[in-house]
């Protein structure tokens, strides 16, 4: 892996390995990686289970700002970023 | 021959669908449906492979204009579309995103400028026309096709909205996609032929969905499932008022209906059916289990023990796959689903498929994908056993990967010396069940 994760990011990979119950382990997710179906294979069922992860863990609810979430889903990084501006915990 | 017009008569500037831009005339549609329409080129089969509900609508409706077939694959998948491909090789496809998919050509949906109007008089379709071919795998990966003929999605349509009291008019939104029988029949059929409004999104999280419901007037209608139910209510979602909320696509508890009518103040309907039938039957889940066939759709026992049903939509006779139980004459119940197909994140596949292509792994001695009990209102994933010493979890899954979608990628995979086959070879449900609970106490190999 190239790319390392930040302390934030590590622990948002721990949050989705862990809602979704993935056969990898957090390190294994390449920050700038998709998650969304190539990369990582997730799809629009995971991002509900992870949409309500977070929102418990960071006190916050998801919104799509595009019609496939490709933006904020387009990786680890960038979900990271979104979270990092919209946690309100 | 008989023919049926292509949605209930409504005034040229009553609403057919609602956009992010606002309502949809009935004169503004019929424009855009004419000019798809003429953009189409002379095939027999069009893989309609739009996203926005709304293009979505006016393809379909314009490929039958033209006289064409929408084929409606299960998934979006290159794989899935190239296998679909072959056996229809004068089909090509119309995409509202860009799509590639190897062999197939994919037009674009046109880019029409706004504003256009036609006054003309709604268009007749003829009933036997095949507007639709939805598809089932089967249990060694061919699809299986199951035509729709337009006489029968108009009765089904019109069957389904007189049970539910949405004969006249209501503003639809859904959060399911509308390529499969439960999206189409609910989210397009219904308000099409009952003077109601289609909403054009498809909205995932909780707060989108109450953003596009807020976007539509009342009556407002939500075609959901489940799962997206339970994420609403575990986010304490707050919800404009609805008329009605419609849920199919996985099964649904009673508590967990009682709790969405408390929290949403409506009515929730559950609608039973399959690819092969449109919807069959409805009931009220927080009133009590057992399910009211549409008015003429009849169930009967064939000679095999399996329960078949006619009658209604249904032109001819059809064997359902789940176990159902006649519970008195106008209601029946289900005993068991369908073990052998599966259905997850609205992907669908056999069991047996997944089986095989598991076993096919070059180091892979034996193997089996085990589905878990289903939990109302939560995704199913499947668990994997796996006999193949000289391979790590990681390399299996890898290898999965090549070959099946996703949604079916097994969470998680155990690594096992040995199946618990019995005398016969078998695996039994309950001894896997066993395994896979003693597994699930130690972390995954």
């Amino acid at each position: 892996m190239t790319d390392s994760q930040t302390s934030l990011e590590q622990e948002v990979a721990a949050l989705i390995v862990q809602a979704l119950n993935l056969e990898i382990t957090p390190q294994e997710i390449a920050p700038a990686e998709p998650l969304y179906h190539e990369g990582l294979g997730l799809d629009s069922i995971d991002m509900l289970e992870l949409s309500l992860a977070i929102s418990k863990t960071y006190g916050f609810q998801l919104k799509s700002d595009a019609p496939d979430n490709a933006s904020i889903f387009s990786s680890l990084r960038s979900l990271t970023r979104h979270i990092e501006k919209s946690r309100v915990k | 021959m008989s023919a049926i017009a292509l949605l209930s008569p409504r005034s040229d500037d009553q609403a057919v669908a609602w956009r992010n831009t606002g309502p949809v005339s009935l004169a503004a549609f019929l424009h855009e449906v004419g000019q798809v329409a003429e953009r189409l080129p002379e095939r027999p089969f069009v893989f309609n492979l739009c996203s926005d509900r709304y293009h979505f609508l006016t393809t379909f409706c314009a490929a039958m204009l033209r006289g064409q077939t929408s084929l409606l694959p299960p998934n979006h998948a290159g794989q899935t579309l190239a296998l679909l491909h072959a056996t229809h090789p004068d089909a090509y496809g119309v995409a509202d995103q860009p799509m590639n998919v190897a062999g197939l050509e994919i037009r674009a949906y046109p880019a029409l400028p706004s504003g256009g109007r036609s006054h003309g008089e709604i268009p007749l379709i003829a009933a036997e026309h095949i507007a639709a071919i939805t598809f089932t795998s089967g249990s060694t990966g061919q699809s299986m096709p199951h035509p729709k003929t337009w006489g029968s999605l108009v009765t089904e349509a019109t069957l389904t909205a007189s049970r539910l009291g949405l004969e006249t008019g209501c503003h639809v939104l859904g959060t399911v996609p509308p390529q499969h029988m439960y999206g189409l029949g609910s989210t397009l059929m219904l308000p099409l032929h009952n003077g109601g409004v289609i909403h054009s999104g498809q909205p995932l999280f909780p707060a989108d969905i109450r953003l596009a419901l807020e976007s539509l007037p009342a009556p407002r209608v939500l075609v959901t499932t489940p799962l997206h139910l339970r994420i609403c209510l575990e986010q304490q979602a707050v919800m404009p008022p609805l008329a009605l909320i419609l849920s199919a696509a996985a099964p649904l508890s009673a508590e967990l209906a009682e709790q969405a009518e408390t929290a949403f103040g409506a009515l929730l309907m559950e609608i039973y059916g399959s690819t092969e039938t449109g919807s069959i039957a409805t009931r009220s889940t927080a009133n009590g289990e057992d399910w009211k066939p549409l008015a003429g759709v009849t169930l009967s026992r064939a000679e095999n023990g399996r329960t078949c049903v006619e009658g209604g939509h249904i032109q001819t006779r059809i064997e359902l796959q789940d176990v159902i139980e006649a519970t008195d004459g106008s209601h029946f119940r289900l005993t068991g689903r369908a073990a052998d197909m599966l259905n997850i994140a609205g992907k669908r596949a056999s069991l047996g498929e997944l089986n095989r292509q598991l076993n096919l792994i070059p180091g892979v001695r034996d193997g089996i994908f085990f589905a878990p009990d289903e939990v109302p209102g939560m995704a199913v994933r499947l668990c994997a056993l796996v006999v193949a010493p000289k391979l790590s979890a990681q390399q299996i899954i890898s290898a999965l990967r090549q070959t099946i979608d996703p949604a079916f990628l097994p969470r998680p995979l155990y690594k096992v010396d040995a199946l618990p086959r019995n005398a016969t070879g078998k695996l039994p449900r309950e001894a896997l069940r066993k395994l896979i609970a003693r597994l699930g106490t130690r972390p995954a190999s």
